[in-house]
C-alpha cells in the first residue's frame, strides 16, 4: 500500500525520565504492524520500524500521555515560526544582556570622560576600582558568559573563533586592570589605569551588534519564508465517504481531497471532478489563471480561485513540487559560489593570526613603544583582539546568496547553487532551442489557401480525418485544429504512409492526398499558380502543405509553431545586455531563417541534430566564449550540461529540477534575463561585501596595533574597536538586504 | 629579553595548538553519531567512520547562536538547516575514503569527517 511507510522517526515530547522509555517503545511495538521500535533517551528520538500510518503511532504514543511528531528528515518543509520564536528570544537576551553591560559601561565612561584618566594612586582609588573590577566580573558573568564559555569549548577543541577574540580582549583589559588594583607597584606609575570601562562597553556593543544582525538575518530569508508560506497547513479528504479536516502532514498518497473556491491545493494532485481556474503565480510568476479539469495537474502551494475540485493526491510530504522547490532554494541560499572560497581559507586561519599579531604588537610597543610601554602594549593588544572581525569576513558571501537566490524564486527562476549564481553573472552568449523555447513548441493551424475546394471547414475535416492516421507532430496540429473547432472526424481506408513526403488514404470514396510538394509532383497534381503562395507562406516562417482531392489541388494548409509572445522582447534583452544570442534547431534553413529575423536573432544553426546540439557549445566554449544554453531539458541534457550554465524551462510548475543549473519555472525568456539580471546584482553585492570585510580588516587591525601614533599620536581606544566591530558585520548584513530592493527590468 | 621569550612562545603555542595538533578522532563504530552543536563548537568533532557502512550524523543543536544554524558538508554538496533543540539527521550512503569537513556558513564551528 502506498499510503504506508516501512519507516518512521518521530519526536517524543514529555518524555522526561530513562524509564518513559520502556513505556514508549512498548506502545508502540503493541501497535498493529509495527515490528519494531527503538527510543533514543538522549535527544528524545524514536525510531519505528513496520508497515503502518504513522498517525497510529503518534495515537498510540498519546494513548500514553506523551506527545508525538514526525520528524521530517529532509526538512524540505518546516515552519518558520519556530525558528522566528527561537530568534525571539535569542534577540532578547542578547538586548538585555546589552542592558546590564551598557549600565555600567556608561557611566565609566562619562566619568573617563569628565573625570579623565582612571588612575589608581591612593587606597580610596584602589578600594573604588576594586569595587569596579567586581562589579566588571558581574558583566563579564551575567551578560559575556556566552563568549568565554564558547571560547574556551573552541580553545579545547583546538579551534578559535569571534568568541576567542572577545573573550582575549575583554579578559586583558581586565585582569591587568586588577592587577593594577591589587599590585599596583607591579606596573610603572605612569601605566597605573585600568580599563574596566573597556571590558563593559565592548561586551554590551558586541552584545547589540549581534542583536542587531539578528534582527537583519531575519529579513534575508523573507523569499523562502515566502514560499514555506503557501504551504496550506490544514486539507479536506474524502474518507470512507466523510469529509475530514486533517493535518497537511497527516494526507496520504492517493488521498482524494476537496478544495473549495479561495483555498490553496493542498498537495499535488491529478483532478477528479469540477473545473477551476488556478492562480500559479506565486510558482511561476506567471500572472494569468491556468483552466483546469479533470485529468489536469494541480500543484501544492497554488490557490483556487473560481470552482470546488477534487483531486487525487499524487505527490505529499516533501514530495510535493513546493516543497521540492523550497528544499532547491534552501540548498542553494547554503551553497558559496567560488569567489567566496578565498575568503573561506583566510576565515580557516584568520583568528590565530589575529592572536599572533595582537602579541607581536604588544612586544611592538614593549621593546620600542614610549613610557609606559605596558600601558601602551594591553591598550594595542586588546584593540587589536576586539577590531578584527572574522564574522564580516565570513558573512559577506552567504548572506548575499541567500537574499539573491531568494529573489530569484520569487521571480521564477530556480538557481541550483552559487556556482551557477556566480557564472550567469559572466554569460556572454546564450544558445536558445527553438522549439519550446523561442516558440510555443506546439505547432498550430496558421493558413488555408483554398484551391478547388469552397469550404475551408470541409477541406479541415478531410485533412483531419486523413491526418488522424499520422504521428507526426504536424498532422496532429491539424487534427487539433479541426477538435476545436468541432469538427467530427471521418472513417479512412486504405492509409498509406510515404516516408519523407506525406499520406494517402480514401474517405467517402474520395481519393485524399497529403504533403509536400514532391509528393504532389509524383502523383501528377497540377500545383500551378500556388507553389509561390506556399513560398510566401515559408517565409513567414510557416510549413506550408498540400492537400488533394481526386488528383486536383484541394488546398494550401500551412502550419507553424508560433514565437511565444514576449520571446522578441526577452531576447532584445538579452542582446542589450550585450549577450550574443544564437539559435539553434533541428528545422529547415527556410523556415530557421524566418523564426530567426521574426525574433531578433541574426545568428542561427539549423538542421541541428540533437546529438550536434553539445558540438555547437563546444565550439563556441573554444572562441572563448562563456555560454548559456536553454532549452526543455528533455532532448537537450548533454548541451545543457556541457554549457558553462545550463537553463531548463519549465512548463507551468512541471519543473526539471534536478535537470539544469537554472530552472525557469514559466515558459517566457524573460526568466533568462532576469536571472542572469540578479546574478549581476548579486555578485556585485558580494564583492561590495568582501571588499569592505578585507579593508575593514587589512585597514582596521595595522591601525589598532598603533601604526599610525609614531607619526600622528593616534592610538585606538578599544570601546572604537568594539563599536567598528560590532556594525562591521552588521553592515555586511544590511548591504545584502539592500539586494530585496533589486527589481528584474520591465518586461 | 624574557618578555620576548615569552612572547614568541606563545605563539609557537598558538601555531601548534591551533594548526599542528591533531585531535583524537571519535570512532563511529555503529552507523550513528550524536554530534552536540553547543557553545561555539561541535562535540566531536573529528569524527572516523568506515567507508563501507552508511552512518547518519545527528545534529543536535543547542546553541541560539545564528551561526550555529546552518550545517555545510562542502565535498558532499550538502547544506542543512539545524532547528534549535531538535536533532537533524544527515544520513551518508556510499562515502568513498578521505576527509570531508564539515562547518557553519563562517566557518567558525568547524569539524572533520574522516572515512577510512
Amino acid at each position: 500500500m502506498n499510503n504506508i511507510k516501512p519507516d518512521h522517526h518521530l519526536m517524543i515530547e514529555g518524555a522526561g525520565c530513562a524509564s518513559c522509555v520502556g513505556k514508549i517503545e512498548g506502545a508502540l511495538k503493541a501497535t498493529n504492524g509495527v515490528v519494531n521500535a527503538e527510543m533514543n533517551f538522549a535527544d528524545r528520538t524514536v525510531q519505528v520500524t513496520g508497515a503502518v500510518k504513522t498517525e497510529e503511532l503518534i495515537k498510540a504514543v498519546e494513548s500514553i500521555g506523551y506527545n508525538a511528531k514526525p520528524i521530517d528528515d529532509s526538512s524540505a518543509i518546516d515552519t518558520f515560526d519556530e525558528k522566528e520564536a527561537a530568534d525571539w528570544v535569542y534577540y532578547k537576551n542578547l538586548m538585555r544582556d546589552t542592558f546590564i553591560a551598557l549600565s555600567l559601561g556608561v557611566p565609566l565612561m562619562i566619568y573617563s570622560i569628565v573625570v579623565g584618566e582612571m588612575t589608581v594612586e591612593t587606597s580610596l582609588e584602589r578600594m573604588s576600582w576594586l569595587v569596579v573590577g567586581i562589579l566588571t566580573f558581574g558583566v563579564m558573568y551575567f551578560s559575556g558568559k556566552h563568549f568565554y564559555v564558547g571560547a574556551w569549548k573552541s580553545f579545547k577543541n583546538h579551534s578559535a573563533n569571534m568568541d576567542t577574540l572577545i573573550a582575549l580582549g575583554t579578559g586583558t583589559a581586565w585582569v591587568y586592570s586588577m592587577v593594577v588594583v591589587f599590585a599596583p607597584d607591579a606596573v610603572p606609575l605612569m601605566a597605573r589605569h585600568v580599563y574596566f570601562e573597556a571590558t563593559a562597553m565592548i561586551i554590551s556593543l558586541i552584545n547589540l551588534g549581534l542583536a542587531l544582525e539578528i534582527k537583519a538575518r531575519g529579513k534575508t530569508s523573507e523569499a523562502i519564508k515566502r514560499l514555506i508560506g503557501l504551504q496550506a497547513k490544514t486539507a479536506t479528504v474524502i474518507r470512507d465517504n466523510k469529509e475530514v479536516q486533517i493535518g497537511i502532514e497527516q494526507v496520504l498518497l492517493n488521498d482524494v481531497v476537496k478544495v473549495k473556491p479561495g483555498e490553496k491545493i493542498t498537495v499535488d494532485g491529478v483532478v477528479l471532478e469540477g473545473h477551476t481556474s488556478i492562480d500559479e503565480s506565486m510558482l511561476t510568476g506567471e500572472p494569468m489563471p491556468v483552466e483546469k479539469t479533470e485529468e489536469d495537474e494541480v500543484v501544492a502551494g497554488t490557490l483556487n480561485k473560481s470552482g470546488m475540485i477534487l483531486f487525487r493526491a499524487t505527490r505529499v510530504g516533501k514530495d510535493t513540487a513546493l516543497a521540492q522547490i523550497i528544499n532547491m532554494v534552501k540548498r542553494a541560499q547554503n551553497s558559496k559560489p567560488p569567489i567566496g572560497r578565498l575568503a573561506d581559507v583566510i576565515s580557516a586561519y584568520f583568528v590565530p593570526v589575529v592572536m599572533i599579531i595582537s602579541i607581536l604588537s604588544a612586544l611592538a610597543w614593549l621593546n620600542f613603544g614610549p613610557d609606559p610601554a605596558i600601558a601602551f602594549a594591553i591598550v594595542s593588544a586588546t584593540t587589536v583582539l576586539i577590531i578584527a572581525c572574522p564574522c564580516a569576513l565570513g558573512l559577506a558571501t552567504p548572506m548575499s546568496v541567500m537574499v539573491g537566490v531568494g529573489k530569484a524564486a520569487e521571480a521564477g527562476v530556480l538557481i541550483r547553487n552559487g556556482e551557477a549564481l556566480q557564472t550567469a553573472s559572466k554569460i556572454t552568449a546564450m544558445i536558445l532551442d527553438k522549439t519550446g523555447t523561442i516558440t510555443e513548441g506546439a505547432p498550430k493551424v496558421t493558413d488555408i489557401v483554398l484551391a478547388k475546394a469552397t469550404d475551408e471547414k470541409e477541406v479541415l475535416q478531410l485533412a483531419a480525418s486523413l491526418e488522424s492516421g499520422s504521428e507526426h507532430p504536424l498532422a496532429q496540429a491539424i487534427v487539433e485544429s479541426a477538435l476545436e473547432q468541432d469538427i467530427e472526424l471521418l472513417k479512412i481506408e486504405s492509409f498509406n504512409a510515404i516516408t519523407g513526403f506525406g499520406v494517402e488514404a480514401n474517405c467517402n470514396n474520395k481519393a485524399l492526398l497529403f504533403g509536400n510538394d514532391k509528393l504532389m509532383k509524383l502523383k501528377g497534381i497540377d500545383l500551378t499558380g500556388f507553389v509561390e503562395q506556399a513560398q510566401s507562406l515559408a517565409k513567414e516562417a510557416k510549413t506550408p502543405m498540400y492537400f488533394a482531392v481526386n488528383g486536383e489541388l484541394a488546398a494550401i494548409i500551412a502550419v507553424a509553431d508560433p514565437i511565444k509572445s514576449d520571446s522578441i522582447s526577452a531576447i532584445k534583452r538579452l542582446q542589450t545586455n550585450g549577450i550574443r544570442v544564437i539559435m539553434l534547431t533541428g528545422d529547415n534553413k527556410e523556415t530557421a531563417a524566418a523564426v530567426a529575423k521574426k525574433a531578433g536573432i541574426s545568428e542561427f544553426f539549423a538542421e541541428v541534430l540533437p546529438e550536434d546540439k553539445a558540438n555547437k557549445v563546444k565550439e563556441l566554449q573554444d572562441s572563448g566564449e562563456t555560454v548559456g544554453m536553454t532549452g526543455d531539458g528533455i532532448n537537450d541534457a548533454p548541451a545543457l550540461a556541457l554549457a558553462d550554465v545550463g537553463f531548463a524551462i519549465g512548463t507551468g510548475t512541471d519543473v526539471a529540477i534536478e535537470s539544469a543549473d537554472i530552472t525557469l519555472m514559466r515558459g517566457s525568456l524573460h526568466g533568462l534575463a532576469d536571472a542572469i539580471a540578479v546574478s549581476k546584482a548579486t555578485l556585485r553585492n558580494i564583492k561590495q561585501n568582501l571588499f569592505g570585510a578585507f579593508v575593514y580588516n587589512v585597514a582596521g587591525v595595522p591601525f589598532a596595533a598603533g601604526i599610525l601614533y609614531p607619526f600622528f599620536g593616534i592610538l585606538l581606544s578599544p570601546v572604537i574597536a568594539g563599536a567598528a566591530m560590532a556594525f562591521s558585520s552588521l553592515t555586511v548584513v544590511s548591504n545584502a538586504n539592500r539586494l530585496r530592493l533589486f527589481k528584474a527590468k520591465e518586461h | 629579553m624574557l618578555i620576548n621569550l615569552l612572547g614568541l612562545v606563545l605563539i609557537a603555542l598558538i601555531v601548534w595548538w591551533f594548526w599542528l595538533y591533531k585531535p583524537n578522532k571519535t570512532i563511529v563504530q555503529n552507523s550513528e553519531v550524536l554530534i552536540e552543536v553547543k557553545d561555539g563548537v561541535y562535540s566531536p568533532s573529528s569524527i572516523q567512520v568506515s567507508a563501507s557502512q552508511p552512518v547518519t550524523l545527528k545534529f543536535m543543536r543547542k546553541d541560539q547562536s545564528p551561526c550555529a544554524e546552518t550545517i555545510l558538508i562542502p565535498s558532499l554538496d550538502i547544506s542543512k538547516q539545524l532547528k534549535l533543540n531538535e536533532v537533524t539527521q544527515i544520513t551518508l550512503l556510499n562515502l568513498s575514503p578521505g576527509e570531508h569537513e564539515f562547518h557553519c556558513q563562517m566557518q567558525m564551528y568547524r569539524g572533520v569527517l574522516k572515512v577510512i
